[in-house]
């Protein structure tokens, strides 16, 4: 692989991730427990798609083929994705997405302030911009796993059960492969596994003041980075691309 | 008057600063049941545009309000006392948020 492959590569990763998670917290829009909530997850919808925005537009310049950012979420089937699984899992109940969402920005926010130091500049960029953002998200999930967790009996139970639930899918925000590999030498990609002890002593303190039991060690799910996914992805491909499929270039 | 059962959360006044130094001005309420989250609710609600530095919040029913029915004896007073005001004095150059 090229290092221009790699970087595209990378860069489609974090690019996926951001606009899969960003789909899944619009499907909240108008149905979340309260207005307020309503529009909290929606915000942070917008963050991550104008994250993904940039991040893919990125990605295809340095494809360099002509594609544009709207090419690369309307006109790649499920295996082209490149996204973790854990954030293609259904939102659930309110419990799940709040799991979903403290699993995913305790390490974004790792991630995020390791990779404001990369080599290449627009990551670089994009990074510092993004922790803001995430530094939010983190204090929303954390907010919420503490209300929920140390809540009623039912509103602990649900949080348990997410929690657990989604607990095989973390191990894959570590991974990293020859992708990563080289761009980790170059100074540009962050070596993930670095981050996970850190990840796991955020992760755990969080669970345990929430009178949350931390979840049992065990299997843990792996396959949406290179384009291996959970049934879940085609039904939201299917919802997001509907629309550029059915009518090509259609315009606002 | 009867009273209306609200089934959300307690609510919340929210006073937002739009820049230093000037008031924090209330721009509306927020449902939350707890500070944290009226707090993060008035954030998401109310400076999405740009709009704060500052964001207070306050529980509503601590809120004392005036009787609209006392208007007359509060404010109707003030009506015939032009002295009050500091109309006859020109405006430095320059002050501004007066």
């Amino acid at each position: 692989m090229t290092k221009q492959e790699t970087l595209f590569k990378y860069t489609l990763r974090l690019g996926d991730n951001s606009l899969i998670l960003g789909h899944r917290l619009s499907e909240w829009s108008s149905y979340a427990p309260i207005l307020e909530e309503d529009l909290a997850l929606t915000n942070i919808a917008l963050d991550l798609i104008g994250r993904a925005q940039a991040l893919l537009k990125y990605a295809a310049e340095i494809e360099g083929k002509g594609r544009t950012e709207d090419d690369l979420v309307f006109k790649r089937a499920e295996r082209q994705f490149l996204n973790v699984l854990l954030l293609e899992q259904p939102n659930g109940d309110f419990a799940m997405t709040i799991a979903r969402q403290i699993f995913n920005s305790a390490f974004e926010l790792l991630l995020f302030e390791e990779l404001s130091k990369s080599r290449d500049e627009m990551l670089a960029a994009l990074a510092t911009k993004c922790l803001k953002e995430v530094k939010y998200h983190w204090r929303h999930a954390y907010d919420w796993l503490q209300r929920l967790g140390d809540g009623t009996e039912e509103s602990h139970e649900r949080m348990q059960k997410a929690v657990d639930d989604l607990w095989m899918f973390t191990g894959e925000l570590f991974e990293i492969d020859e992708v990563e590999t080289i761009l980790i030498n170059e100074g540009i990609a962050i070596d993930t596994r670095l981050l996970h002890d850190k990840w796991l002593s955020k992760i755990s303190d969080a669970i345990r003041s929430a009178t949350l039991t931390h979840p049992a060690e065990g299997y843990m799910q792996t396959g949406g980075r290179i384009g291996i996914h959970t049934e879940n992805l085609g039904f939201i491909l299917a919802e997001m691309q509907y629309l550029p499929r059915a009518y090509p270039d259609a315009k606002w | 008057m009867a009273e209306t059962k609200d089934t959300q959360w307690p609510l919340w006044e929210v006073f937002i600063q739009a820049n230093s130094g000037i008031p924090h001005k209330h721009a509306g309420s927020v449902h939350a049941s707890d500070k944290e989250m009226a707090l993060t609710n008035a954030r998401d609600l109310y400076t999405r545009r740009n709009e704060g530095t500052s964001i207070w919040v306050v529980p509503s029913n601590a809120v004392i309000a005036s009787n609209p029915n006392d208007s007359d004896m509060l404010f109707d007073p003030a009506n015939d006392k032009i002295y009050r005001h500091p109309t006859f004095y020109v405006m430095p150059e320059g002050a501004v948020g007066l």
